[in-house]
């Protein structure tokens, strides 16, 4: 979706500015906002680019770097912790070739941790985009991972 | 009046002040830290919490207005716990190099850290060191010493409407910075330094450049010659315990003296220069329709601002100069002529109140030819009065010392252009009496003089009425320049100074300056102005020769050259 599209769907005013970088920063392939999009998105709401950066800096679901396609973000509390979850995070780390807050080379994946994901009951849990996935064991990971290398962006 | 009690004293006080306010005024101290006057209180450090009868927890004195009956506690042992452990907390996240800091002795936190009395520090140091901007010739910001305390936001932002600085990131990794974290130089920074001026710690400082100017001094071959702007003289004092409102030209001058100045000059002087070449600029632009309003040139932070917001704008700027350039500009030819001195040999320093002449002074424009900038060094009040100290001058034992010639002989119209609507008095009455070829019967415009963000005032030239405008601060400033952007500018000539109050009130002034200490350094330049002999422009006999010997005519060939200069659109980086 182009950032216009974007910024059509909401009133022209600073009220939306969070909802508007949410809806745009999902549309994108890598999950990041450039400084010229939200250059932009400050022009067209008439607000300083400063605001709009400390609004980005702020919370930490926006991202100014790239991140891979999928972003895998594991639980990191202890309900899942003490339920395998450092199997599953090291299967994860040891596929990917990468650590927690990096981007695979192919730019297909990137890890992060994340608090409970309300499947505590299913530890451990892991999301990947708008998906949870539970009760998981390392020989799941390596299904799942194979699976979205094998498929496109969604 | 409200009747209260402050520490089981009765005391009145005013409807609307707030605790901390009636608090001062009854000889009751509270410490602040991210508080200043005149700006927008945030609240936010906490430091100034006071115990308030009927709420549980402490309040913050500086937001919280008195109440009838309200009881106040200032120095409980919870009130005097809480302030002791946000300070704690602030070292702890702060580079507390204190002996190697260019605000030791001069910073709020040190001071605050020594009333309260802390001697150890209960907390962990957390700061995790950050990296320094220092890719400017102005303004130096060390995130590692920077409290958060927000002053610098509000200033940059509600005061001058520029927006530069923001915080960026949260809780205990927020940074105030530039968005995401950039540096100044890349971003739309007019240098103006009031960011500067109002932090209360070394985290936004000028760039040091006094060791530049001890080493020229200490250089034998170099002739090094210092000016000095108007604003200097009516605020230096206060950097020796004087309060504002003095004026001290003579001590200043024997401090330069002192400090080993080849020779002591007056920034006044090309300031009778500025105003017969801009009004000459600004006949010819009414004589042959050329483009109006005119605006001012001599304020490096306007130029930077008008550059970067307004390039399509950059023909209303008057192509002359500032007089800090065409003093360095006339010093190293003209008066190199005379006193047949090498221009290489020359070193000229300014004293400024300004951290954007820094900038300015380092612009490509500003050169005599590909080798020599017009002005080699330029440092602020703070930074001179720093030297004076270092070289254990004893500033307050000082006789008056006097101008050297050629460039000491000036006018009260020079004298007021560190003043809000100083330019365009200077500028109207030589305007008026070349137009109207009789002598003006009241030279003072008063409607150009005070504190209103914008004034105005007409005049009668040659039979018409004209309309003159005088802003200060970028914020006000911004409200005419739309006007003349929508075509409904009434106005032949705009004033602009970036600081408030004009240049007294600049970002290189002496710390803990407000708005009520610029009201009274303006008062004390006029009556500089009227205390002088000649108090206009073209009636300084210098000038004239200097126009006779060398220059020939205003808007001539070498005023061309030497004192002139053009503007440059510039594009950000992003
Ligand atoms: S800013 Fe103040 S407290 Fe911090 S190091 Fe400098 S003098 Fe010390
Ligand atoms: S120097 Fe002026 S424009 Fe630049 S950050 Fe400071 S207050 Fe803002
Ligand atoms: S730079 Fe100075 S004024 Fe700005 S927030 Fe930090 S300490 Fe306060
Ligand atoms: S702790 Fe992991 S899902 Fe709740
Ligand atoms: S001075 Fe009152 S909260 Fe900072």
């Amino acid at each position: 979706m182009q950032l216009k599209e974007v910024l059509d769907k909401y009133p022209q005013s600073e009220d939306y500015l969070i909802e508007i970088l949410m809806d745009y920063q999902k549309h994108k392939m890598h999950h990041d906002l450039t400084e010229d999009e939200l250059k932009t998105i400050a022009t067209h709401l008439n607000i300083k680019e400063s605001k709009v950066s400390s609004v980005v800096t702020f919370y930490s679901l926006f991202s100014l770097k790239p991140k891979g396609q999928h972003v895998i973000q594991v639980c990191h509390d202890v309900p899942c912790h003490v339920n395998n979850q450092p199997d599953v995070l090291s299967t994860l780390k040891t596929m990917l070739a990468i650590d927690i807050g990096q981007t695979t080379d192919d730019k297909m994946f990137t890890l992060e941790y994340t608090s409970c994901l309300g499947a505590c009951d299913k530890a451990p849990a892991m999301r990947i985009g708008e998906k949870t996935f539970t009760k998981l064991t390392p020989n799941k990971i390596k299904a799942i991972i194979a699976e979205y290398r094998g498929r496109k962006h969604a | 009046m409200i009747k209260l009690k402050i520490n089981g004293f009765d005391i009145e006080a005013k409807q609307g002040a707030t605790v901390l306010e009636t608090a001062k005024e009854n000889g009751i101290d509270i410490p602040t830290l991210c508080y200043y006057p005149d700006l927008k209180i945030n609240s936010d450090c906490r430091v100034c919490s006071v115990e308030i009868s009927g709420s549980k927890n402490l309040q913050t004195a500086c937001s919280t207005p008195v109440k009838e009956g309200m009881e106040v506690k200032t120095n409980t042992s919870k009130v005097y716990n809480a302030r002791k452990t946000i300070t704690e907390l602030i070292l702890a996240n702060h580079d507390t190099n204190c002996t190697t800091c260019s605000r030791n002795l001069k910073c709020e936190l040190q001071d605050l850290a020594n009333t309260l009395g802390i001697d150890e520090n209960r907390f962990e140091k957390v700061l995790e060191m950050d990296e320094v901007d220092n890719h400017n010739p102005s303004i130096y910001r060390n995130p590692n010493r920077c409290i958060k305390c927000g002053r610098c936001i509000e200033v940059c932002k509600d005061v001058e409407g520029t927006y530069v600085l923001e915080n960026q990131g949260r809780s205990n990794e927020v940074k105030v910075a530039p968005k995401y974290g950039k540096y100044l130089s890349d971003e739309d920074c007019t240098f103006c330094g009031q960011c500067a001026s109002v932090c209360p710690v070394a985290a936004i400082t000028e760039k040091d450049d006094s060791q530049r100017v001890f080493d020229a001094i200490n250089n034998p071959k170099k002739h090094v010659i210092v000016q000095v702007a108007p604003a200097i003289r009516v605020a230096i004092g206060e950097e020796f315990g004087h309060e504002a409102g003095g004026q001290w030209t003579g001590q200043l001058i024997s401090a330069l003296k002192r400090l080993g100045f080849d020779r002591v000059f007056d920034t006044d002087f090309t300031a009778d220069l500025t105003i017969i070449e801009e009004g000459h600029e600004l006949l010819e632009r009414v004589k042959t329709g050329g483009t109006l309003p005119m605006m001012t040139s001599c304020c490096p932070g306007w130029i930077n601002y008008a550059e970067q917001q307004h390039p399509d704008m950059l023909d209303h700027l008057s192509t002359c100069k500032s007089p800090q350039q065409m003093f360095g500009a006339l010093a190293k030819t003209y008066y190199a002529e005379s006193a047949k001195i090498d221009p290489e040999d020359m070193y000229v320093v300014s004293i400024m109140p300004c951290t954007a002449k820094k900038y300015e002074a380092a612009r490509k424009e500003m050169q005599i030819n590909e080798s020599i900038q017009d002005v080699d060094a330029v440092l602020t009040t703070r930074e001179l009065a720093k030297m004076i100290r270092s070289q254990g001058i004893n500033f307050n034992n000082l006789k008056d010392g006097e101008f050297d010639t050629p460039f000491g002989i000036t006018t009260g119209a020079a004298a007021i252009f560190g003043a809000t609507g100083g330019v365009m008095e200077a500028a109207l009455r030589t305007v008026s009496e070349v137009v109207n070829e009789k002598p003006l019967e009241k030279i003072e415009f008063k409607d150009v003089r005070g504190f209103d963000g914008i004034k105005e005032a007409t005049v009668e030239l040659g039979g018409n009425p004209v309309k003159v405008a005088v802003a200060h601060t970028l914020k006000h400033a911004e409200t005419l320049i739309s006007q003349v952007k929508a075509g409904k500018s009434e106005y032949a000539f705009i004033e602009v100074m970036t600081c408030p109050g004009g240049c007294v009130g600049g970002g290189g002034q002496p710390y803990g300056t407000t708005n009520k200490k610029r009201i009274e350094r303006i008062e004390s330049t006029y009556r500089v102005d009227g205390a002088m002999q000649i108090r206009k422009s073209h009636e300084n006999p210098t000038i004239k020769k200097l126009y006779d010997d060398f220059l020939k005519e205003p808007l001539g060939k070498k005023s061309h050259t030497l004192l002139h200069t053009h503007y440059h659109p510039r594009h950000k980086k992003t």
